[in-house]
């Protein structure tokens, strides 16, 4: 299968400034991409090619195989933007079907409540956006996304401006997006939040990918602490699988194990050690 | 629905939504209001000529009074091209706007035509109803009527249409303030060197002749208008028709269908250039 978002050597050069170095990247489709990387990391801009905003100096992006930007890619890709603005003259309702127009979505009302209730606006369809809080807009803009059935989902900080409950609301309908075999590469400053939701994870860094993978790969272990009754013992080289071994030791010495912890990195820990930071 | 026609759709929504047509047309009113007055009082003024060779007072009064609406039209059809387009791609990038928009498979070239359609049917239909209105008040109150009616209101429209597209291509390299400036100034840069033609022609000074003659082709909404004010007398000779060219309509300018032409084919020079830009531009 063809993946939904591929980039090749990508480079992004603006004068003297390079945004984006030689970057290689897949996401396959059903699969979460979280990006992430400091402010200027290169981020935005890998989004903005994606979606055909912003032109490579250097190297192919493609989005299901057409070249990023082309009508084909468009019609393949809902995007939401860091710094979004609709028009506050608009109703949530009249600024989805305008997207519909756009996109040539014939869902028609139907596609609109669905999309409003599944981001927890069906009681606002006909509130302004002028009169919607900022909470209330981004998630108006992940519907806005979702018009049209993309197959590749690209998110810029799509939760930046929301409450713990709408994060909540976002992590699901992630959820449910990829069950639906859609792509999503989502761009975040909000490591936990990254850490549950993406299969994998690539970290920029000046416009580099320095470090790449799953959560689980990226965080590191970092042995053993053992509380005994004499008191915590750490086994600082040591991984899970010592476990056993470690426990029967202490016993057969005649020592009390009250309790195991196996330490691993997280992927903040990860992060920090990516962008020279620790 | 073409793409075109949905972003067309939009801008004429926003306009109507933003309740700029309404404040537009209050204001209107309250012009043609004035005018009316204005030409009530000029004309009650005015003798009937002695005889056929005589100057006739009420084509002066008429000709002026419709010419300097023209003029009104003119600038009133310019503000509005400008606000409703002066920040139509980078004003709106700026803003987050545009961008929700382009990625969707539209396209630059229909959003840019759309942008541009909503504008220009705004800016023609609301100079066009004016015009009617100013030929309408002067030959109903003054008994005066221009000897041609459809071609100058059809250079008026085509003036502000100009205007539209000039300014939706400096949207694409300039700010929103940046952008109203700069086509604020070439609208007066356009009326200066018509000014200075006028005043070449008189003093039969070529070189200014040549300034005007240039920027007319330049800035053509110049021209259109020009030769909108010599369509309102274009058949009145004699004397009065001395006297009325010695006044405001000295610059007034016969255009055949060259000028139509040309309008025609620079406002698809300026589509043609800001498509290119508009494509090769970072969002």
């Amino acid at each position: 299968m063809s993946a939904a978002f591929r980039c090749d050597s990508l480079e992004k050069r603006y004068g003297a400034t390079t945004a984006l170095e030689g970057v290689d990247l897949e996401v396959a489709p059903g699969e979460l991409l979280g990006l992430l990387g400091p402010n200027g990391a290169g981020k935005s801009t890998l989004t903005k090619i994606a979606c055909g905003l912003v032109r490579a100096t250097a190297g192919v992006a493609t989005v299901e195989g057409a070249p990023a930007g082309s009508p084909e890619a468009r019609a393949a890709i809902g995007y939401l933007a860091e710094l979004f603005r609709f028009p506050d003259w608009l109703t949530a309702d009249e600024l989805l079907a305008l997207h519909q127009d756009l996109s040539g979505s014939a869902g028609g009302a139907g596609e609109r409540g669905r999309l409003l209730e599944l981001v927890g606006l069906g009681d606002a369809r006909d509130v302004r956006v002028s009169a919607m809080s900022k909470g209330m807009q981004q998630r108006l803009g992940i519907a806005q996304a979702l018009v049209g059935s993309p197959r590749v989902l690209l998110l810029d900080e799509p939760t930046s401006a929301l409450d713990p409950v709408g994060r909540r609301v976002v992590r699901d309908l992630l959820g449910e997006v990829r069950s639906q075999g859609i792509a999503v590469m989502l761009s975040s400053h909000l490591l936990s939040e990254v850490e549950v939701v993406c299969d994998r994870v690539a970290i920029l860094v000046g416009g580099q990918i320095v470090a790449r993978g799953t959560p689980a790969e990226l965080g590191r272990p970092r042995g053993v602490e053992v509380e005994t009754a004499d008191g915590v013992r750490n086994y600082p080289d040591v991984e899970r699988e010592d476990v056993p071994r470690i426990v029967a030791d202490i016993v057969a010495a005649g020592g009390w194990v009250y309790e195991v912890r196996v330490l691993a990195s997280t992927l903040e820990d990860a992060y920090l050690e990516a962008v020279g930071a620790v | 629905m073409s793409s075109a026609l949905v972003i067309a759709r939009y801008a004429l929504r926003e306009a109507v939504r933003r309740r700029v047509i309404l404040v537009v047309l209050m204001l209107t009113l309250c012009f043609l209001a004035l005018y009316a007055l204005g030409c009530q009082v000029t004309f009650d003024q005015i003798e009937a000529p002695g005889g056929p060779d005589e100057f006739d007072e009420r084509v002066l009064a008429g000709a002026t009074l419709l010419g300097l609406s023209m003029f009104t039209t003119l600038f009133l059809g310019a503000v509005l091209a400008v606000f409703l387009t002066l920040g139509a791609v980078r004003g709106d990038a700026e803003r987050g706007l545009l961008q929700p928009l382009v990625v969707r498979p539209v396209g630059r070239t229909s959003l840019l035509l759309g942008r541009f359609a909503g504008a220009a049917v705004v800016c023609a239909a609301y100079v066009a109803l004016i015009y009617a209105a100013a030929v309408l008040i002067t030959g109903i109150l003054g008994d005066w009527w221009p000897d041609r009616v459809l071609g100058p209101g059809l250079g008026l429209v085509a003036a502000v249409v100009v205007i539209a597209a000039l300014s939706i291509l400096g949207s694409i390299f300039l700010s929103s303030t940046a952008n109203g400036i700069a086509v604020f100034m070439l609208f007066g840069a356009g009326l200066a060197a018509g000014l200075l033609g006028q005043i070449g022609e008189a003093l039969s000074v070529e070189t200014l002749e040549d300034v005007a003659e240039v920027s007319s082709w330049l800035l053509p909404f110049e021209a259109l208008y020009q030769a909108g004010l010599h369509g309102l007398t274009a058949d009145v000779g004699g004397i009065t028709g001395v006297i009325v060219n010695l006044g405001p309509f000295g610059g007034a300018q016969e255009a055949g269908a060259g000028l139509w032409l040309w309008t025609a084919a620079y406002l698809v020079l300026l589509g043609v250039w800001a498509r290119h830009a508009f494509m090769r531009r970072d969002l």
